[in-house]
């Protein structure tokens, strides 16, 4: 594979596009209302009309607005059909050449499509995932064979940096400087890691991408695996996702065939292994080391860092390893150049941030939005606020790691370090709106509950604090709890937060922490009296003043 | 013969083997863990494969890998163990999973998984006593905007209620012992 | 081999290039609290009650992983650690059931004379009253989960020290517990050499001696190559 080749597989499949398609959404939301035997009955509807030669039925990735799937595109006439049965296959396909299918339709120009910008989701709900020729024809591979061909390693990692491109697995860390890191580190092997075990529960982002464009996950990997020299990939991915898993089983396959993995990549000697594991249904895993203990074939317990993965990681190699979505982000920087990206989001957090946003809100979906939106653009404008005439309470983002940004702060721009000044974080990007009915001691028993399940149970922080803090919360929701409780919750989230091994345990507290600043008086007012008859409210009662 | 264990395991192991060597399934594991070159760090690899043969992990599968890979009973435990994905014991005939994912959640999936629990009288994780129906949680299957989702014997179900989930046990569970 | 200087607790203290602090901290006399750490295998960093302050770093930091830096100032007995200590050990005791009175390891137990230590004379959290068996099946040694507070002190002696492999942890969180083999009941559990390491590394009284014992002095030379075989070529099933 050169260059000529890339352009002639481009060239070829730009040549052999029909004029009217029909993209249809293959991703998990759609998958699971049906969208497998729409998209058949479509193509019998196709071919019953004389039409194949007229129209494609593709097949693509995640075209957004989840929760009106199963989603049809038809183009060039820009309808988007939601809801779609697998009977009004044949209406869709006579309305392509003018009149109207009696098919209920989606508004393109509400501000959930209009004000997104993609740049991860750029290809997602235009290519087709299982196939890499339209990857390529949206100009797939190319960077990756620029670098290779014209760039030496540290340029790309030098571009990384200046894109300002920072982790989109949760904690913000600068790609760059990781890349530059372990590319210094010493070694004969090395190994790159690509983290897609998404174990925030609420959050499909990453899932998305995976399902939608895997290639553009390869091609980051590889340009990543070029800049540090690594020759050895693995991509951890949630065994929860068969779909993911089997397009990039299909990716992984298709690109080996065009010698875009495996030895001498476009004629370079770069060569590059990419091989899937799967996890196993274990949060902690998502722990850079954990996941390195899994990937090794061990029980998934972190271990104290230093040493990082940088400098001793798998098999006590340098490795790297970044989420899916920084990977993805990857290959639209090197060919765009450092600049276009860092012209993009704020000052200190550049680009796009892809969001699920889900929960009490009215358009429910994927959301790829510059960094520095505020929450309120996103939740009001977009989401469409809350169902049902009821009204926002608040927006969690970070999952069990992040806290709950009250209604009250909803003009907070989106970005790391506005997040963390709320005391939540940016996180991976699920976004779960609350409404007025919700409540929000319950909802931090809820992530209490699972960070305690989740605990992996080596250090006694977490272990042990997680279950002694849910069961302070249990017994608050419950009505049991008196302000000494309180008190002592308050003293465990401090203490888990800062005695911790890793951040499941450090993060755990997160939830409590957010609902207490901003919510309070949920809590107090469901204190009972103590023993001493000494009111339910909170007065001055020293923690611990009372033995038990 | 590189050395003798106590006779209980000999005979413990032979008899796994002896067992093995009748089932196709364990041909096709120990294809795959050649493929795998019988390496220690396969065995999660491998635990995936065998569950997805066997459907559970029991002992003398456990058993079997830990020869196969030449790791200690202990560790292919531990790591049995370690992740919910892998199933010690056999599910009932049906499958009912819950999302209690924070989306599903929010919108009430406590309250589908709590009728779900009377009516079948299993908690998470348990199988009726008639093997009929087993009940499970998970933490988001990624079809948050159709919460509260679950998943009936793998077929995703968007918006239940308490109602649509009991209507859906009906069927299955006047089948067993009810 | 070069050596570093650093300050603990106001002290200057000299150590070697690859010493930890808790190294460090030792040779000077100056006594950090440890339940996970165990001279003679490697650490793990899972109890976090070596955590020490030092000046100009925001992170508690483990004095039994963390190594040693030129000029490092480390504090080990802040109240703020004081207090993290305190808070831990109540949590260790409300997590399981430890009812000293009774505990074969009573007087002996490094987890009591911790509490002792840091003064904790009661435990303000609610015992969680889990329930755990005791598995008596081993001639010579039994194993009180209800005791266990996971170190794994155990585990890697019997893997590292002995390489026998029998004990591992199971489950995760707080339902970790530690078995021998495929979990079956420890007497039952053939890798198992009846060295005795584990019970000598064990902390609390999860792990103990059931007195004298006839087995004693059974010579098990099938035991003995078993060992040999499993240490020389990793292996453990023949
Ligand atoms: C408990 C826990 C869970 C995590 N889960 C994930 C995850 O699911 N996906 C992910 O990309 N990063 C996750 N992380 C963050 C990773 O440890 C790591 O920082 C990240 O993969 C680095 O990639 P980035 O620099 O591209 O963000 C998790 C961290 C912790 C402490
Ligand atoms: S903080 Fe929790 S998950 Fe992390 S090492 Fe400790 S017990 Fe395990
Ligand atoms: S049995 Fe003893 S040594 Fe083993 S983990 Fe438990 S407390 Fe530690
Ligand atoms: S939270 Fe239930 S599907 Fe995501
Ligand atoms: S002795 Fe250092 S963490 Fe346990």
């Amino acid at each position: 594979m050169v260059l000529n080749d890339l352009i002639q597989i481009k060239e070829r499949e730009l040549a052999s596009r029909k004029k009217y398609v029909l993209r249809c959404c293959m991703a998990a939301g759609c998958m699971s209302s049906n969208a497998q035997s729409l998209k058949d009955e479509l193509e019998k509807a196709v071919a019953a009309a004389g039409l194949k030669d007229e129209v494609e039925v593709r097949g693509v990735g995640c075209l957004k607005l989840c929760c009106q799937g199963p989603l049809v595109q038809a183009d060039p006439a820009e309808i988007l059909y939601e809801r779609v049965k697998p009977e009004d296959a044949a209406a869709i396909v006579a309305a392509l050449k003018g009149g109207q299918a009696k098919v209920s339709q989606g508004d393109l120009n509400h501000p959930f499509f209009t004000r997104q910008m993609s740049i991860v989701l750029a290809n997602s709900g235009i290519v087709d995932p299982e196939r890499i020729d339209s990857y390529i024809a949206a100009d797939g591979y190319l960077a990756l064979r620029n670098a290779l061909r014209e760039m030496e390693p540290k340029e790309v990692t030098d571009t990384i940096v200046r894109s300002g491109l920072r982790g989109r697995g949760g904690a913000g860390f600068p790609t760059g400087l990781k890349w530059g890191t372990v590319a210094k580190s010493t070694g004969t092997k090395k190994y790159v890691i690509c983290n897609a075990d998404e174990g925030d529960p609420g959050a499909f982002m990453d899932r998305s991408v995976l399902e939608s464009d895997p290639h553009a996950v390869l091609e980051g990997m590889a340009l990543a695996a070029y800049a540090v020299g690594a020759d050895q990939g693995y991509i951890y991915v949630r065994a929860e996702y068969p779909l993911a898993i089997s397009r990039l089983q299909t990716a992984i396959k298709q690109a080996k065939q065009y010698g875009l993995l495996g030895s001498g990549v476009f004629e370079s000697p770069f060569n590059l292994t990419i091989d899937l594991r799967l996890g196993a249904g274990a949060f902690v895993c998502g722990e850079e080391t954990a996941l390195m203990a899994s990937v090794e074939g061990k029980r998934g317990t972190p271990r104290p860092r230093p040493p990082f993965p940088a400098e001793k990681g798998l098999w006590n190699c340098p490795t790297l390893i970044n989420n899916v979505e920084t990977f993805a982000n990857v290959p639209a920087i090197v060919r765009n150049g450092a600049e276009w990206f860092a012209g993009i989001g704020t000052e200190k957090s550049k680009g796009t941030k892809v969001f699920a946003l889900a929960g009490k809100i009215k358009n429910t979906g994927l959301i790829e939005v510059p960094m520095g939106t505020k929450l309120r653009d996103i939740v009001e404008d977009m989401g469409g606020g809350a169902p049902d005439g009821g009204t926002i309470k608040a927006v969690q983002t970070g999952g069990p790691s992040g806290g709950c940004i009250p209604a009250g702060s909803l003009d907070t721009p989106v970005d790391y370090e506005s997040l963390s000044k709320l005391g939540s974080i940016m996180g991976s990007g699920g976004m779960i709106v609350m409404d007025q009915a919700t409540d929000m001691v319950d909802v931090a028993r809820f992530f209490m509950e699972f960070c305690m399940d989740e605990s992996c149970g080596k250090c006694v922080p977490c272990r042990a604090g997680t279950a002694q803090m849910h069961h302070l919360l249990s017994k608050i929701v419950a009505r049991k709890a008196t302000a000494e409780d309180l008190a002592k919750l308050e003293e465990l989230c401090d203490m888990v937060k800062h005695t911790s091994l890793c951040g499941l345990g450090q993060t755990a507290p997160n939830p409590v922490m957010s609902t207490l600043r901003f919510f309070r008086g949920e809590y107090t007012e469901r204190l009972q009296p103590d023993t001493l008859g000494r009111p339910g409210t909170e007065s001055a009662v020293p923690a611990g003043s009372r033995a038990t | 013969m590189p050395l003798s264990l106590p006779k209980d395991r000999t005979k413990r192991v032979a008899a796994v083997m002896e067992h093995a060597s009748g089932d196709k399934r364990f041909k096709i594991l120990e294809t795959h863990m050649k493929r795998h070159q019988y390496k220690a760090d396969a065995l999660i690899e491998v635990l995936h494969k065998a569950q997805e043969l066997f459907g559970f992990l029991d002992n003398d599968l456990l058993l079997f890998v830990a020869y196969r890979l030449k790791l200690p009973p202990s560790r292919v435990y531990g790591v049995a163990t370690f992740y919910h994905f892998f199933t010690l014991k056999p599910h009932g005939k049906h499958t009912c999973v819950v999302c209690m994912g924070t989306a599903c959640y929010v919108k009430g999936a406590d309250r589908v998984l709590a009728a779900v629990q009377d009516k079948a009288k299993i908690r998470p994780g348990e199988t009726t006593p008639d093997k009929s129906v087993s009940l499970l949680i998970a933490r988001c299957i990624g079809a948050c905007g159709l919460a509260p989702a679950a998943v009936y014997d793998g077929t995703i179900n968007a918006r239940q209620t308490p109602e649509s989930a009991l209507q859906q046990l009906k069927g299955w569970l006047t089948n067993g012992s009810e | 081999m070069c050596a570093k200087t650093l300050t603990i607790d106001g002290n200057e203290v000299s150590a070697a290039d690859d010493a930890t602090i808790l190294d460090a901290a030792t040779e000077a006399g100056i006594k950090i609290p440890t339940l996970c750490h165990l001279e003679g295998v490697y650490d793990i960093g899972a109890c976090r009650l070596c955590l020490v302050e030092a000046v100009g770093i925001p992170k508690l930091l483990p004095a039994c992983t963390t190594k040693v830096v030129e000029g490092m100032n480390v504090r080990t007995d802040t109240e703020r650690i004081r207090k993290y200590r305190r808070i831990n050990l109540e949590l260790l005791f409300a997590e399981r059931n430890h009812v000293c009175s009774v505990c074969v390891s009573n007087n002996h137990c490094e987890l009591q004379t911790l509490a002792y230590n840091h003064g904790m004379d009661h435990v303000r959290y609610d015992y969680l009253f889990p329930k755990w068996a005791v598995d008596t099946t081993h001639p010579r040694y039994g194993m009180d989960h209800n005791r266990c507070i996971l170190c794994t002190r155990c585990v890697r002696v019997c893997w590292h020290v002995e390489g026998a492999g029998t004990l591992n942890t199971a489950g995760r969180g707080a339902r970790s517990q530690i078995i021998a083999d495929l979990i079956q009941p420890w007497g039952e559990a053939d890798s198992c050499t009846s060295c005795g390491k584990c019970v000598m590394a064990c902390p609390t009284g999860a792990l103990f001696q059931r007195g004298a014992t006839v087995g004693e002095m059974e010579h098990d030379r099938e035991k003995l190559e078993f060992i040999i075989t499993a240490r020389e070529k990793k292996q453990w099933i023949p």
